[in-house]
């Protein structure tokens, strides 16, 4: 696990190092162990290093054997073994263990193919000298990012966006465009990023530099098609379902422990990770390390069910407890990490926890995600349910009630009154033929917090329609898939990536060199996974069931038989519990407000009064707070300082450092 | 009842719509539809009306049927009102 960053000069010059240099300083954070630039013709790769795999000769830049042919990677390939059988066999040459060399050599043999390959989680830089040709790719689920930018004169990429800004030539602008589509779906959609002119490379997809032409391809897609290939054989009963899932499961698990440094996981205290230490305990002989995150108050505090995991389990356990004024302390250094703006704070108590993780020594942790999204988790797909049942039968007093299965956590809903229960899950008559039938109460909901925008702001989006832009990439076949099904593909296609993989999961867990692997994201598990028919995935209203049926007898039964319950993070009491915080005075003041120009100032003036008396529980409330906030703080430490020293996250200029070559 | 009217629509732009007269809200439009209120929503304009006008409102009475507009509220209002007297 480690940053890449790189420079292809279109003026034909060969990059100068001190570019590439400041472009690695930016990111240290991700590979604090060794780093290393190269420069050939027009073109400059740099990586910082995080040591997991083949430890003394696996340093990058890395090359073929006549130079032809070098990379920069950050990722795992979990089945670089096999890979490498298969590559010797053909008469390869391989100098090292690492992992790196068996894609170089894919590479050599099959071309952009070679990703077809790989099982793993990517994204790397090939730079072909004799075609001169650079060659970008990114894992099919998004797990590592990618970014890039064209400017006149250079194409210019890296692992995360600062190390782009580290160029003075790049323009650090907000685009309002991604910010209305935050403020509707969670997300911005690729390859828009919230910085304008800045790409991201979407998951599954391929990019290549040639002679001045970028071309960007899908190389892999999700699909929930019925029988489609790549099912490994994905019909039958539901015992063979179960058997199939829990072999793919254990394999996934297996190959994701290959390491030359121990590795943890984390423990939430849910279905997901549980399985995955169950996983690791019964089928492996790794001695395991569990980390987990508990909470001073109850309402988000999984700490009792953490315990029963790790007696049952018998791990070695580490925790850290996390407060209100944790998460307002390190939120500028999140927001520094995610680098974009999140409406909500789960973000902060996983960075705090690879903390943790690293203070302990570690730096590879397997977790749960992608189960939810695969095998049918969320409530939002339970919800969905319900309310196509209460569609067919819209004056049923009884249907609602319902509805009271859902968000059992969720204390002002559970206390509403039926009538009124009846009307926030009512279908509309337009509604029931929407393909986004399943979010469209979530992302009408959040599209309120577009009201905070300034005027000016309101009118640079005022034509713009993120659910066109949606409609537009959708996958032929979405209309024809099960709505669960297509409930499944926008989580997974779009939150998953877009939230779940990078402002929860990579870059608060890179921001102190942790690498998280996940079996449930094992593209096998996730294939099969798509296949199986929505209603083993969610039997009535029982959510994850074919997992539960397949693993649940590895764990704790408290667990196996638990509810949902969603990792959430305390919200406005964060920043408004007592003390005042400064850079939350600061950046929330009118004053601010205005010269910022994104939102309006009396709007946000009436929010923070309201979080100031108490009186804000709501979840729109508390997701204008965040996403508010964390806007106002990408301004501050991406546009207005970049960098700078007196900005109110921890981070400083960047780690200084010698690199070889 | 020009008053409670006042008072109403003062309490929805403050709370709601967050001071923002730039969104215009006619006593008839539902607070449901318009998308002003959700489930937290309705606790906080309920306690805000207990709290003001010093009346209990019942289980059987939290319903968009009395509480979803301008309108509904201040005529419920004036039912309740009288009932307690």
């Amino acid at each position: 696990m480690c940053g890449i960053a790189g420079i292809l000069d279109f003026t034909g010059r060969r990059p100068e190092r001190s570019l590439l240099q400041r472009m690695l300083e930016r990111i240290r954070h991700r590979g604090p162990d060794d780093c290393g630039i190269y420069t050939n013709k027009q073109v400059g790769l740099a990586h910082a290093r995080l040591s997991i795999i083949d430890l003394p000769s696996g340093r990058q830049p890395m090359h073929n054997e006549d130079n032809s042919v070098s990379i920069v990677f950050n990722g795992e390939i979990f089945n670089y073994l096999e890979l490498r059988e298969d590559l010797l066999r053909r008469g390869h040459k391989l100098l090292t263990q690492s992992d790196t060399e068996v894609i170089l050599h894919l590479y050599e043999e099959k071309g952009e193919e070679c990703v077809h390959d790989l099982n793993g989680q990517w994204s790397f830089a090939i730079w072909d000298s004799e075609n001169e040709k650079l060659f970008l790719s990114r894992d099919r689920l998004g797990v590592r990012p990618l970014f890039y930018t064209i400017t006149n004169q250079a194409f210019l990429f890296g692992s995360e966006i600062k190390s782009i800004f580290a160029l003075t030539q790049v323009s650090r602008e907000i685009d309002v465009v991604a910010l209305a589509q935050l403020f509707t779906c969670w997300v911005t959609i690729p390859p828009r990023t919230i910085f304008k002119d800045i790409l991201e490379v979407p998951p599954g997809h391929s990019l290549t530099v040639k002679q001045g032409k970028i071309s960007v391809r899908p190389y892999w897609q999700l699909d929930f098609t019925e029988g489609s290939e790549g099912a490994g054989g994905a019909n039958g009963c539901e015992e063979q379902y179960a058997e199939q899932l829990l072999e793919l499961l254990i394999d996934a698990t297996r190959i994701r422990l290959r390491s030359d440094v121990p590795v943890g996981a984390y423990l939430s205290g849910g279905l997901d990770s549980t399985v995955v230490s169950a996983l690791i305990k019964k089928f492996t002989d790794t001695p395991l390390t569990t980390f987990s995150v508990s909470f001073d108050d109850p309402q988000f505090d999984e700490s009792s069910y953490q315990q029963q995991a790790v007696r049952f389990l018998d791990t070695n356990h580490q925790d850290v407890r996390c407060t209100c004024e944790d998460i307002g302390q390190v939120f500028p250094d999140v927001i520094w990490h995610t680098e974009k703006p999140i409406l909500r704070t789960a973000p902060a108590p996983l960075y705090i926890l690879s903390g943790l993780v690293r203070e302990h020594g570690y730096k590879v942790v397997l977790t749960g995600e992608g189960s939810d999204e695969m095998l049918g988790g969320y409530d939002i797909f339970k919800e969905a349910k319900i309310r196509r049942f209460c569609m067919n039968h819209p004056e049923s007093k009884i249907r609602p009630l319902l509805f009271r299965r859902l968000y059992p956590y969720l204390q002002n809903l559970q206390g509403q009154s039926n009538a009124y229960l009846q009307a926030f899950f009512r279908v509309r008559s337009d509604e029931t033929k929407n393909e986004f039938f399943s979010h469209l109460p979530r992302w009408q909901l959040t599209s309120k917090l577009k009201s905070f925008f300034s005027d000016d702001v309101s009118s640079q989006t005022a034509s713009y329609d993120t659910y066109e832009e949606l409609r537009g990439i959708l996958p032929q076949a979405y209309s024809g898939w099960d709505g669960f099904c297509q409930a499944q593909y926008l989580e997974a296609q779009f939150l998953l990536p877009g939230y779940i993989l990078s402002s929860q999961g990579d870059r608060v867990a890179m921001a102190h060199a942790v690498e998280g692997r996940f079996p449930f994201l094992d593209y096998r598990v996730v294939e099969f996974a798509a296949r199986i028919p929505p209603t083993l995935k969610m039997k009535v209203l029982n959510e994850k069931y074919l997992l539960k049926r397949c693993a649940g007898g590895l764990l704790p039964p408290s667990i196996a038989r638990r509810f949902k319950q969603p990792y959430r993070a305390p919200e406005g009491k964060s920043f408004f519990n007592g003390a005042r915080i400064d850079y939350v005075d600061d950046l929330l003041s009118p004053d601010r407000i205005r010269k910022d120009g994104i939102f309006n100032p009396l709007a946000v003036e009436k929010l923070v009064e309201k979080f100031r008396q108490g009186r804000a529980i709501g979840t729109k409330d508390n997701m204008a707070l965040v996403g508010i906030l964390s806007t106002q703080l990408l301004l501050e430490q991406f546009v207005r300082n970049f960098g700078e020293s007196a900005t109110y996250a921890k981070h400083r200029a960047g780690n200084s450092a010698i690199c070889h070559r | 009842m020009q008053n409670i009217e006042q008072e109403i629509r003062q309490f929805v732009t403050d709370n709601f719509l967050f001071g923002q007269a730039s969104i215009r809200l006619s006593n008839y439009d539902s607070f449901l539809d318009q998308g002003i209120i959700d489930s937290t929503g309705v606790l906080e304009l309920v306690a805000f009306l207990e709290e003001k006008y010093q009346i209990k409102i019942e289980d059987n009475e939290l319903t968009p049927q009395y509480l979803d507009s301008i309108h509904k509220l201040v005529k419920f209002l004036e039912t309740k009102v009288q009932s307690s007297r």
